[in-house]
């Protein structure tokens, strides 16, 4: 669950009032949040860096709050208080909307052919006249971090570039070029590097350098230039030194260039509604244009608002309650979801806002109306479903399914292509290599950690082991005539004998060791 | 029981004194092992009141191993002097030897010894006088002879400081005559023997009291894993309910049913790298029911069935990644859709199987754990159904008071997570999750669309641990499970009283 830090003085102004740690905890219970810590920027130093290096930093009591991963809305400070506000009923949802530029042609961002190699899509949005505080300006970029790691996919599907629009101008140009032939002065850098110096150079910044293997073996890398040649950014790396906002940025050029375009919408239309907010006139945006190779345009950001028809019937019976039409239209109002009775037997018609594209069937439209009901005031009821039981035969332990490649292979005095085993191509440690074909190095493992116990040691299992195929055993494994093969109806089930002390070294044991193994689905 | 030999011997010397014997001296007078008479003192005890013993603590002078060297061999600085002859001996040759370097300086400041500096071939080092008095030697063997009480305080702190003499701490025992003393000792009988019996030896033999307080044998048995244990008690209530289990004996899974069939798109986190094993070999799975296929990369990249879908490119080429399961859903996924193949009935069905996720491994979460899972698919079940199910579901494990909250899975619609009160830490915790699938999920498959499908999951490995009080996972799962708790586990009983 994606996690949002905000001080809770703030939190407590914006919403109006304050609250006791245990109301705040039950009101974001009530409403699915998670409030998951309590702390202060020098408590959180203290216990990563130390109390030396904690001295000089913040008390101001943070609140951590953990948000459902699909409320982009609900991930800066500015989008929690207006979902609370509304669910307490103390704000009516604003409405977001898109406006032409009150002089002038909007701004133009033209994506040329080379990008579609890399990365083919962009969207844009200009913020007019917005008054940034350090705070507002510390939630706008935070915001976008949480965006890069949640919906963009750590910056894979989308990156978001923000530049104030008054350091440069339109028309601009989204294309793609090679490394060698990019060259501009990176954010909080003091000179100029080409993009293939800037792969080095991120390499050991610990924040970038997770993102540079998205274009690092391109032929061609995206870039964004102004009119004048002015580099506003290399998606998804870095944004140019040239265009970043201050706190004296009055007007804000947003980019977001994509893999995925529906997400990139989101994107934009989730930064946009957040800080419209602080704009001359509150939650207009004003609009821009994105011209593709091949001619078409689009105008941005989309801002839709959705429609969707419904009766109280099913919600009702979804949910298991009993409510009026007009009651569950108020109902799914608290959740910014505006909606009213069309007056057509008990149909309600709902409007989804930009800011909930988590509601993608008339099933998410329920759920809003359960949590607005509040879950624990429905009735419980028991399902009145007759069904008869039936049990499935077998047996389980709790031995690792998964173990190195030597386990089964190597130490069995046995070779791995032999043992028809399952590989797992990703594993964390030479524990999870595969999984595994037969049950006795798990138990051989078993003793081999529990040598302080006193002995005789006996242990079975009884489970399931991962074949390919067939298994042959091989009678290395055992003291050469001191095995055998267990036959069951003229059928080969297993094998049992002592086993061989190459193999006892081999998983670090000292004493004889006999064994068993038989396969008994036969019996089943 | 002692050396009785040890044991009679002692005992005489206590008969012969009024007072008492120290233990240390005993020892030291018959020539044997201190621990040797603490043996003897403490088989003794056992018999009664023969002896009484009390245990002293005395602070005890000792040679450290650099100082018995001296004491055998003399002080750095003597050894300096006995090795320079009549005629010298050059300064290079004496650093040569061991105890050169530490007995020059002493034997210098002792003025045993003068350098010539001026001498040819190098500096020579000549005998001051004719003989001399190696005190540190002297001292040392007085430690050794244990007569250190005539060494003044400050001497023996001097040796010390020069890391010769180390005092330590002896525990030994005052031993006096006890309340029943007696200089023989009778031996006890443990066991009342058959030949006893015949005989009637018995009335003539002592008998060795029984400890009480002492565990009995273990009789040997077998033993179930307590996480075992547990299994069959969730089994065991889902039977109850009526649930029928599922198959889940495939850990290995395509990503088509464990992700796509439940509508989790194919950009989610939860199908990374980080999160997931993929399989190398056997690396892709290539049968799936076409028409199911095509219906489910619909509804993902355009919607239908009355939803937006999420609007992206579907791959064949990600559906088809094998892995090592990341939950049971994905058999619930298959039952479902066999269950959509016919004629539509409703069903009830558990699995309690074993999971795999490619986490950071820490005390509390392993890569491979067990997941318990109940579905319900019936005409028109509620999110108050759901409920109720839960409840009566928790109460047959003595849970009673449960609360819920929103939450979010990508397949099911509503979410929920259900927290029950925990008495002792006097708070709610989260007991497990829940929801109701989404349709994207179901009506593909082609289940009737007044059906809904209710579902819940835990994991075996949190209740199995509260209930065992087992605080790290390791301990109980892997390899390193540690049998001894295997052994002492009671009996898993998940009565409704006591949880």
């Amino acid at each position: 669950m994606p996690t949002v830090g905000v001080k809770r003085d703030l939190l407590f102004k914006a919403l109006g009032r304050t609250y006791t740690d245990e109301e705040f905890d039950e009101l974001c219970f009530e409403f699915g949040l998670e409030l998951d810590e309590i702390t202060s920027e020098k408590e959180i130093i203290s216990r990563e860096q130390g109390d030396s290096k904690a001295s000089g930093a913040s008390d101001t009591i943070l609140y951590k709050i953990d948000v459902p991963a699909n409320r982009y809305d609900l991930l800066c400070l500015e989008g929690l208080v207006r979902g609370l506000q509304v669910f307490k009923n103390t704000l009516e949802a604003p409405r977001y909307r898109r406006v032409s530029p009150s002089s002038g042609e909007p701004q133009k961002l033209v994506i040329t052919k080379e990008t579609a190699a890399v990365r083919p899509h962009a969207v844009a949005a200009v913020l007019r006249n917005i008054t940034f505080t350090q705070e507002r300006y510390d939630s706008f970029i935070e915001l976008q971090e949480k965006l890069h790691q949640n919906i963009c996919r750590k910056r894979s599907l989308v990156a978001i570039g923000t530049h104030d629009l008054d350091t440069i101008s339109g028309p601009f140009t989204y294309t793609a070029k090679p490394p060698g032939d990019i060259s501009f002065k990176p954010l909080n850098q003091t000179k100029e590097y080409t993009a293939t110096q800037l792969m080095s150079l991120y390499k050991t910044d610990s924040h970038l350098r997770h993102y540079l293997h998205i274009i690092e073996d391109k032929p061609v890398y995206p870039v964004i230039y102004d009119s004048n040649g002015i580099v506003l950014s290399m998606p998804p790396i870095i944004n140019g030194d040239h265009s970043k906002i201050t706190l004296k940025t009055k007007n804000v050029f947003i980019e977001c260039t994509a893999t995925d375009v529906t997400k990139a919408k989101i994107v934009l239309d989730m930064m946009v509604t957040m800080f419209s907010e602080y704009c001359s006139q509150p939650f207009t945006v004003e609009e821009a244009e994105v011209v593709y190779p091949d001619g078409k345009t689009y105008k941005y950001p989309e801002l839709a608002y959705r429609k969707e028809k419904l009766s109280s019937e099913f919600i009702n019976r979804k949910v298991g309650i009993n409510e009026s039409t007009e009651k569950i239209a108020q109902l799914l109002t608290r959740m910014c979801l505006l909606s009213q009775a069309t007056g057509v037997g008990d149909e309600i018609e709902v409007e989804i806002p930009p800011t909930r594209s988590d509601i993608i069937h008339a099933c998410d439209i329920m759920e809003d109306a359960a949590m607005a009901y509040g879950f624990n005031n429905i009735p419980r009821t028991t399902p009145r479903t007759y069904t008869v039981a039936n049990q499935v035969p077998g047996f389980s332990s709790a031995c690792l399914m998964c173990c190195s490649q030597e386990d089964i292979a190597e130490k069995l005095a046995k070779k791995i292509s032999e043992t028809k085993a399952v590989h797992i191509s990703n594993p964390k440690t030479a524990e999870f290599q595969v999984a595994r074909t037969t049950l006795l190095p798990g138990l051989l493992k078993t003793i081999a950690a529990n040598r302080k116990m006193p002995l005789p040691l006996k242990l079975f299992e009884i489970s399931d082991v991962v074949l390919k195929d067939e298994t042959k055993g091989r009678h290395s494994t055992f003291f050469p005539g001191r095995c055998a093969e267990i036959f069951v109806r003229g059928k080969s089930v297993g094998r049992l004998g002592v086993l061989h002390p190459d193999v006892i070294n081999r998983f670090e044991l000292t004493m004889p060791c006999s064994a068993l193994e038989m396969d008994i689905e036969p019996f089943l | 029981m002692a050396d009785t030999g040890v044991v009679e011997t002692l005992l005489r010397l206590i008969e012969k004194v009024d007072d008492g014997v120290d233990s240390l001296e005993v020892a030291a007078s018959l020539g044997v092992d201190h621990q040797v008479i603490v043996g003897a003192v403490k088989s003794l005890q056992a018999l009664g009141d023969i002896i009484s013993a009390e245990l002293r603590s005395s602070k005890h002078w000792e040679l450290t191993e650099e100082g018995t060297e001296i004491a055998e061999q003399g002080s750095h600085e003597a050894r300096v002097f006995s090795s320079i002859p009549l005629e010298g001996l050059a300064q290079s040759e004496l650093m040569k030897l061991s105890f050169g370097k530490i007995g020059f300086s002493k034997a210098m400041s002792n003025k045993w010894i003068r350098v010539d500096k001026s001498h040819e071939g190098g500096p020579r080092i000549f005998k001051t006088v004719e003989s001399i008095d190696d005190q540190v030697r002297e001292k040392l063997l007085l430690v050794k002879k244990a007569n250190t009480a005539q060494l003044e305080e400050k001497e023996k702190n001097e040796l010390k400081k020069r890391k010769l003499l180390s005092e330590v701490t002896v525990k030994s025992y005052w031993i006096s005559k006890g309340i029943s003393f007696s200089t023989t000792i009778t031996k006890q009988e443990t066991e009342l023997t058959p030949e006893m019996v015949a005989n009637g030896s018995w009335k003539e033999k002592k008998f060795k009291p029984y400890n009480f307080e002492a565990m009995g044998v273990a009789p040997d048995c077998g033993h179930l894993h307590p996480l075992m244990k547990v299994r069959t008690q969730f089994r065991q209530i889902f039977l109850e309910m009526g649930f029928t289990e599922m198959p889940t004996n495939n850990f290995i899974e395509s990503s088509f049913w464990n992700f796509d069939s439940l509508f989790q798109p194919q950009q989610h986190p939860a199908r990374d790298q980080h999160d997931t094993f993929f399989l190398s070999d056997p690396a892709l799975a290539h049968e799936f029911p076409q028409d199911y296929l095509e219906r489910v990369k619909k509804v993902h990249s355009e919607g239908g069935f009355g939803s937006q879908g999420y609007k992206y490119d579907w791959k064949i080429e990600e559906a088809q990644k094998n892995i090592l399961r990341t939950h049971t859903t994905a058999v619930s996924a298959r039952m479902l859709y066999k269950l959509a193949q016919q004629k539509f009935t409703p069903v009830k069905y558990f699995s309690i199987d074993r999971v795999f996720r490619n986490e950071t491994l820490d005390a509390t979460h392993l890569a491979e754990f067990h997941q318990i899972e109940g579905v319900v698919a019936d005409y028109g079940l509620t999110l108050g159904d759901l409920m109720g199910i839960l409840h009566q579901f928790f109460t047959k494990l003595g849970i009673t008071k449960l609360r819920f909250k929103p939450a979010y899975n990508p397949y099911t619609e509503p979410s929920m997570e259900v927290f029950s009160y925990h008495e002792g830490l006097k708070k709610w915790v989260e007991v497990g999750n829940s929801g109701v699938f989404r349709p994207e999920m179901l009506l593909p498959m082609g289940l009737p669309e007044d059906v809904s499908v209710i579902a819940w999951g835990l994991s075996l490995e949190r209740p199995t641990m509260i209930k065992y009080g087992i605080n790290n996972i390791r301990e109980l799962v892997g390899h390193k499970v540690n049998l001894q708790m295997v052994y002492d586990s009671p009996i898993c009983r998940l009565d409704p009283n006591t949880a």
